[in-house]
Order: structure tokens, then sequence, then C-alpha cells
């Protein structure tokens, strides 16, 4: 398949008329079957109508999603996705964890960009406490998730990859998501679940020497780039694949609130670091990549190219990176520096009541949103002024992603669904969590 | 008192009882929070103000969820508003103009049921179930309201507060000992 023209654009009517909304429903293409039931369907035999079950152990569903499908032949008819497996109810557990302890729940959401979690949990508690993070720990922010970005995007396009048979992409994105993960264990300890970003700043300054570590990545990652190049975008078959597979218009994106690459692929540049810019993204320079057609193609650009843009910004984040301290020095807040303990009885007594009973946040409730790799990441906390949250939730940007999955599927061949699902880039952990 | 100094006397107590913002979309009450704009409502003007904002350029509904207030039933609302049990959150954001709009609407505990917004966002279908799901609060009008992350046969609704952690067994699909 191949697509000759650009679609027709009508600058002057609203955005997700009601027609869109008639249109989708009309489409019915998500399947309404209890799960139960979905388990003892019989089939007609002269019927080429069957439903059957894909996952939730399928390497191409990347986790735990199961999709049930009505197929017709290889058509897909109807899709239901189920969903669930990976449930550990962490916004309860996060009910139960002191604001200090709760980047270490939320970080194992999305793990494959867990910094975006940890921030997005402390803008919540900082914009509750009403502190102001110096600008140190800002700008390390910043970097750290600019590079979770990329790590996030290289493995996006090693699956992608693996899914559509380019199982060499597969071992070199690893290989160079491997490369940023090293640089997350020098900084944080930790290749992933960093507990790194934390309310009032960062866990930890960076350490000695690395800017080297950023260096060395920034000059090796764009010729490994243009090798993807040549390994994917511009191949006959990977395009015979992903062109024209699985589109979707900008209105039936947002009437699916959906965002991030997926959103901006159909040609909406809806950027929440340009849109409403938070940490000092108004301060650096990069462009919002957005696509035309919306289908799997445009979503693998998009991603191949986000991670040029990242670089960008790493690069002035390591040019400007301020002096200064890594977390914000409020008594409430944060606990003593280390060697003070040692030698002042308050300072021991300061620390340990941190560790043990926390800091008490005012009551409020805020809404807090940045963009992660896959879309719009928010949290909704709110505080009765204790010192756990009364209730935290967590916006995942997959969960919402996922619903376009029956639409997208629906008219297009079963193989085509695998690119397509793969496209959409959800994580089950942030899905179910 | 002087008559020159009255009205600006009344003035300055008028803009501290008033709402932060004007309630526009139909909500009964609106206000501010941490610089956010949060309209409330009631359970009967909640499609009608949701539906409002979104003919005002609110296209996109980022995300619905919901709070369980049992522990603070007095908590500090509007005075035009009664406080429930509990409340369904409601962001939606205009990605043209980039405001965001919050509405908390309340939901009694006696009848959780609220009307569904899938006829206007079909982005919903999932995080209506979740809220079903976690807190037992039915959307009318959703085409599948149904359990959607924990089992099918699932007995009770995990993030209501008078469910404690670490006190329910679980339970298994097709366990014989059911509760």
């Amino acid at each position: 398949m191949s697509i000759t023209e650009d679609p027709p654009v009508d600058e002057t009517a609203p955005l997700v008329g009601q027609e869109t909304l008639d249109a989708l429903e009309a489409r019915d293409v998500v399947l309404r079957l209890s799960e139960t039931a979905a388990e003892h369907v019989e089939h007609d035999v002269d019927d080429e109508r069957m439903i059957i079950n894909m996952g939730p152990q399928h390497p191409s569903t990347h986790g735990v999603l199961r999709l049930v499908l009505e197929l017709a032949g290889e058509q897909v008819i109807r899709t239901k996705p189920v969903i669930g497996y990976l449930h550990t109810g962490m916004e309860k557990t996060a009910e139960e964890l002191t604001y200090l302890q709760g980047p270490t729940n939320v970080t194992r959401m999305d793990y494959s960009s867990p910094l975006f979690n940890e921030l997005v949990f402390s803008l919540a508690v900082e914009e509750l406490l009403g502190v102001e993070i110096p600008e140190r720990a800002t700008w390390i922010r910043m970097m750290m998730c600019e590079l979770n970005r990329m790590s996030s995007h290289l493995l996006f396009l090693a699956t992608n990859g693996m899914d559509l048979g380019a199982v060499g992409m597969m071992l070199y994105g690893w290989r160079e998501r491997e490369e940023v993960l090293r640089f997350f264990e020098t900084v944080t300890g930790l290749r992933m679940n960093h507990n790194y970003i934390r309310p009032g700043g960062v866990a930890a300054d960076l350490p000695d020497g690395w800017e080297d570590d950023v260096e060395r990545l920034l000059q090796v990652l764009p010729e490994r780039l243009e090798e993807f190049d040549v390994l994917m975008t511009g191949q006959p078959i990977w395009r015979d694949r992903t062109q024209g597979v699985g589109v979707l218009t900008t209105d039936e994106a947002l009437a699916l609130s959906t965002t991030g690459p997926i959103l901006r692929s159909t040609g909406m540049p809806l950027d929440l670091r340009r849109d409403e810019p938070y940490l000092a993204y108004d301060q650096v320079d990069f462009d919002v990549i957005v696509g035309t057609y919306g289908d799997t193609y445009d979503r693998y650009a998009i991603r191949l190219n986000e991670i040029r843009e990242s670089m960008r910004i790493v690069r002035q984040c390591m040019d400007r990176m301020p002096d200064g301290d890594y977390r914000v020095q409020d008594k409430k807040v944060t606990p003593p520096p280390r060697m003070r303990i040692d030698e002042s009885m308050e300072a021991l007594i300061h620390h340990f009541k941190i560790f043990t009973d926390g800091f008490r946040v005012p009551e409020g409730e805020v809404y807090v949103a940045v963009e992660s790799p896959r879309g719009e990441l928010g949290c909704y906390m709110v505080s009765d002024g204790g010192t756990s949250p009364y209730r935290m939730h967590i916006r995942g940007p997959s969960f919402y992603n996922l619903q376009t999955v029956p639409y997208v599927l629906h008219g297009g061949l079963l193989a085509d669904g695998i690119a397509t699902l793969a496209s959409i880039d959800p994580i089950m952990g942030e899905v179910d969590r | 008192m002087s008559d020159t100094e009255t009205p600006d006397a009344a003035e300055v107590d008028d803009a501290a009882e008033e709402p932060v913002v004007s309630a526009p979309y139909g909500a009964i009450a609106a206000s501010s929070s941490r610089g956010q704009v949060v309209l409330h409502v009631g359970r009967e003007g909640y499609l009608d103000t949701i539906s409002t904002a979104r003919a005002d350029g609110f296209v996109l509904c980022v995300d619905i969820t919901a709070v369980d207030y049992a522990n603070h039933l007095d908590r500090a609302l509007p005075a035009s508003i009664e406080g429930e049990r509990f409340e369904v959150v409601v962001n939606l954001y205009d990605p043209v103009e980039r405001r965001r709009v919050r509405i908390r609407a309340q939901v009694p505990e006696s009848d959780p049921t609220i009307a569904s917004i899938y006829s206007l966002y079909p982005g919903v279908d999932a995080p209506e179930r979740e809220v079903y799901d976690m807190f037992g609060i039915t959307f009318e009008g959703h085409p599948d309201p149904t359990r959607i992350l924990m089992p099918e046969d699932w007995d009770g609704h995990p993030l209501r507060k008078d469910v404690s952690q670490g006190r329910i067994p679980v339970q298994f699909k097709s366990a014989t000992n059911h509760r």
C-alpha cells in the first residue's frame, strides 16, 4: 500500500465535531464480550467469522495484553483489549506510602520511562507544598528525562523492528538503550526504577565526569541513528509493511483521548513541553515532530526523530548546566546532609523523623501533567494534610492510547495488526498500574 | 465611618467571599486550586456542564477518575455545594487555546450513579470502567459497564476507603471458597 496524495484538510471546521463522534460510534469496532464468554464461543464451521484470543503471553503485545479478536478470514473486524494482568493496586499502595516513599512506587508503573513517573509525582507534591526547587535540580531533571525519552524510544525501535521481522534491529536498539542505562546506573545507582527524582529535587548530584559520559553518548548515537535509517526508514519492505497501515485522523485521535506520538502522527502538534512548559523547557530550543498521515510509519518516524530532538535538548542541558544545589534546602522536606548526622544530635533526629514519619503536605488537590514518551502523563493528587497522599491517581498515557487499538485494527489484516499494535507502544505496567 | 469609606470596605468583603472565578458552563460554583480552575457540579448538572465546556473548545478529555472522601465528609467546599462521599473528577483540555479545567461532581454513597460522558468523549470508555471497577460508581449510558482491571467475578471495589490494604484474601478465579 502507498499513499499518493495528501488527505484533504478543512481549516475552518471545529475540532472533533459531532460527525466524528457519530462516525466512531457507527464503526462498531469494539467487541463487547465478557472474558468468560470469550473462552466458550462455539464456532460455526461454515462461517468465516471466528473469535480468537491473542495473548496474554504473546511477544508482540509487549507484556501481558490479551486481545480478543473477531476475524473474518484474515481480516480483523472487532477487537476487545483485555487488561488487568499486571494490576497490583499501585494507587491503593500510594495511599499508604509517605510522600518520600511515593516515587519508589510510581517509578514501577511505566517501567521503560521510570524517571517521568517520578517527575510527575514530585511535581505534584511540590505544587501542593509550594516549594520551588533549585535551578540545578530542574536542569538535572530535564536532562535525565530527555535521556530517558531516548532510551524509551530506542526500546520502541528495537521491539517494533522485531515485531516486523527486522530482528537485527532488536539487537541494535537494545545495545543503544543499554548505553543510556549505563549512564543512569552511574548517576542513580540503578538501571531502572531509579527513585532518583524526589520531592524537593533529585536524590544525588551528578557524579564527577558525567560530562564525558554524556558527550560519548551524544557522539555515538547520531551515526547509529543513521544506521537505523538505512536499516528501516528508507527500506522498501519496511515502508510497505507500515505505510498506510493503522490510520487514525486527528479528530478520531482527540475523541479517543489519545496524546503523545500517536496524536502528533496525525498532524496535531500537541506537546506539553512546548504548550505548557514545565521544568525549564521554555529555555531550550527544540522542535515538535509531527506526522501527516497518522499511520504506523509516521508513528515510527516521529519517535526516531524525537530521539534526535532529545539529543539537542541534552546537549543544551550539558552546555548550560547551572551550578548550585541539587535539592531544595527546606528543612521540612529535605533530610540533613549525611556528614551532619555524625556531629549533630538534632540532625540525626531530623533525619530519623523525615524517613520514619515523613513530612506533612498542606490540604489541597492538584493535577500536574508532563509529556512522557507515550503522551500526557498526569498525576492527580489529593492531600488531607497528612504525611501520605489521600488519593493519588496517575493518568497513564498507555491506558488511554490502548483504546485506539480496536479502531486502528479494524478492517486490516491480522499481520498488520501486529505492526499497528507495536506502533501504539503500550507499556502494560502503566496500563494496569 | 464616613460615606466614602463604606463602599470600599464592602467591596473588599465581597471579594473575599466571592469565588475566585465566576462559574461558567452552568456549574454551581467555581474555585481555584493552586491556580487551576475547578468547577463544582452536582450529579444533575454534570452532563450539561461538560457538554457546554466541550462546545467551548475543551475537546480533549484528559482524565476521569474518582475520589472516596469517606474520611472527610466535611471537607472544605464552596458554600453552594454539599459534599457527598464520592467525587468524580474530570480533567478537560482545550488543545487550541491550551486551557485546562477540572470538574468535580458529587456522587452520594446511597446511590452511586452518574451520567456517562461516553457519547461526548469516546475516550472515556476504559477510564469510566476503571472508576466503576475501583469505586463502584455506575455510569449510566456507558456501553459496557463491566470491570476492567480486577477479575470479572471480583467482589468489592478496592479503592474505596473502607477496603483496607492487605486484609482481603486474594480471590482466584474458579476457586470454590468464594467469600
